[in-house]
């Protein structure tokens, strides 16, 4: 008996396919007491932040659930930040604790979906940490940047 | 033999057979089933065709639960055939609902399903490695196999569907309630209602007790007893109950089974498998973290949360086709 070889799979349409890239969505959640302060200051300071960045602040890390952040990939973003308080600092004693455990089976279940690891970065920034936040979130870009093409 | 008697279906696509047993547990009820309703079709149970379901007029039939994912074009046409042959049009069980089990293949992409059923697995040998293709040519001619979807669909996701039923498979007493109720001609729930199921999480009729305290680590079910009837969360078993629709009455966590989410997710707003994700981990003691070493603490917490091997088994179990960024090209395998 003859038999086939493999279907080729139906491919995906890819931005990258003769299409010029738009420019990319990062989009990150910046908790209000500390990494938002942090990139408060980085303005004030003149430090340079990428046009990219689509900041939504938050009361707290602890605050941003699970299916936000896979509904912001659903929606186009190239790649996801959290940043929260220091563990220890939190305004509410364990938020950020609290978004530590669950970025931290997010960052297995994001592969799982099929989405590159690298998209999704949980980090902190204190108040005082201006120069971080500008690093982080270049370093990021660059990143996505680079996936990308 | 004409009837008066309102059609009732009952159809298959991707799915295991469960829901047919199911039915069959309803036991002496069948034949309440058959008081009220011609129940016509069934490649289960009755040896009705396809044929016999084209040449009827549409809407004749007056209700349809439909079990099973759509694999196949196969499934696809025959779920376009009865939506458009029924009035009420039921996606039955979790496969129907949600995807369900054949929708964790679209973890992987379709030649990887095909690489593992017909060549890896231990129990195959098939060192030609020949594999299933849509056409196949054979000394009496050419043979036909219906293709694979790009991906493994609910049923909601490619017909209209009035009501679903969840349920991995849906239980037995609330089969033949929900046949009553059609029955009885009382009034429907309002289309896209979900039905044979409780709008509160399994947590509510289970029999375990809270004893309001964290889970210190999360563990698998091997890794240690159960202690009889303290709440399965609290003592860090991987249990989805309390994300989980109920109307189950909390068999399994009864029975020291942890909930793995048939009944699909409460919240039908947001991703199913996140939103469990939230609320299982907050069952976890984050501890203080005042005059602690960064580091450890986190290495504790990494560590306490390592009993989740496999998020995406866990989290969805019963709904990969349901989650918000199933449409997504996939960048990693």
């Amino acid at each position: 008996m003859s038999c086939q070889t493999l279907p080729t799979e139906q491919t995906a349409e890819t931005s990258s396919a003769n299409v010029t890239p738009g420019p990319l969505r990062i989009v990150a959640f910046l908790c209000n007491w500390c990494s938002y302060a942090g990139a408060d200051k980085a303005g004030s300071n003149q430090l340079p932040v990428p046009s990219e960045l689509s900041v939504i602040r938050v009361m707290c890390s602890g605050r941003i659930e699970p299916p936000l952040i896979l509904e912001a990939f659903q929606k186009g973003a190239d790649g996801v930040m959290v940043l929260a308080c220091h563990p220890g600092d939190c305004h509410y004693k364990e938020g950020n604790i609290r978004a530590f455990c669950r970025a931290e089976l997010l960052q297995n279940l994001v592969p799982q979906l099929g989405i590159d690891p690298k998209r999704f970065r949980f980090d902190y920034v204190s108040a005082a940490e201006a120069e971080k936040f500008s690093r982080i979130t270049n370093e990021f870009v660059d990143k996505m940047r680079s996936i990308r093409l | 033999m004409t009837t008066q008697k309102p059609k009732l279906a009952m159809y298959w696509a991707a799915s295991c057979g469960g829901c047919e047993v199911s039915l069959a547990n309803i036991h002496e009820a069948i034949l309440e089933v058959d008081a009220h309703f011609d129940f016509m079709f069934c490649p289960c149970l009755l040896d009705t065709k396809k044929k016999d379901i084209e040449a009827l007029p549409d809407g004749d039939i007056f209700l349809t639960l439909f079990n099973g994912a759509l694999r196949t074009e196969e499934n696809l046409e025959m779920a376009t055939l009865l939506r458009r042959k029924s009035r009420l049009f039921v996606a039955f069980g979790s496969c129907a609902a949600t995807g369900g089990i054949p929708a964790l293949a679209n973890h992987h992409g379709i030649a990887d399903v095909l690489e593992t059923a017909f060549c890896s697995v231990p129990s195959i040998d098939n060192p030609e490695r020949l594999i299933p293709g849509t056409t196949c040519q054979v000394p009496d001619g050419e043979l036909e196999l219906p293709a694979f979807l790009t991906r493994v669909l609910a049923l909601h996701e490619a017909v209209p569907v009035d009501y679903t039923m969840p349920g991995c498979p849906p239980e037995s007493e609330q089969i033949i309630a929900v046949v009553r109720h059609v029955a009885s001609g009382a009034p429907l729930p309002p289309s896209g209602a979900q039905i044979g199921c409780t709008d509160r999480a399994v947590c509510d009729e289970c029999p375990r007790e809270k004893r309001t305290t964290l889970a210190s680590r999360l563990i698998r079910p091997f890794e240690a007893l159960p202690e009889p009837g303290w709440c399965l969360v609290e003592q860090g078993f991987l249990c989805v109950g309390s994300s989980t629709r109920g109307g189950c009455v909390a068999l399994c966590p009864t029975a020291n089974m942890p909930c793995t989410g048939c009944y699909g997710s409460l919240d039908q707003s947001a991703d199913p498998g996140a939103t469990a994700l939230a609320t299982l981990v907050a069952a976890v003691d984050p501890g203080s973290a005042v005059g602690v070493d960064e580091t450890a603490l986190l290495a504790g917490l990494k560590d306490a949360l390592s009993g989740v091997a496999d998020p995406l088994g866990t989290f969805y179990r019963y709904s990969l086709s349901e989650t918000v960024v199933a449409d997504r090209a996939k960048e990693v395998e």
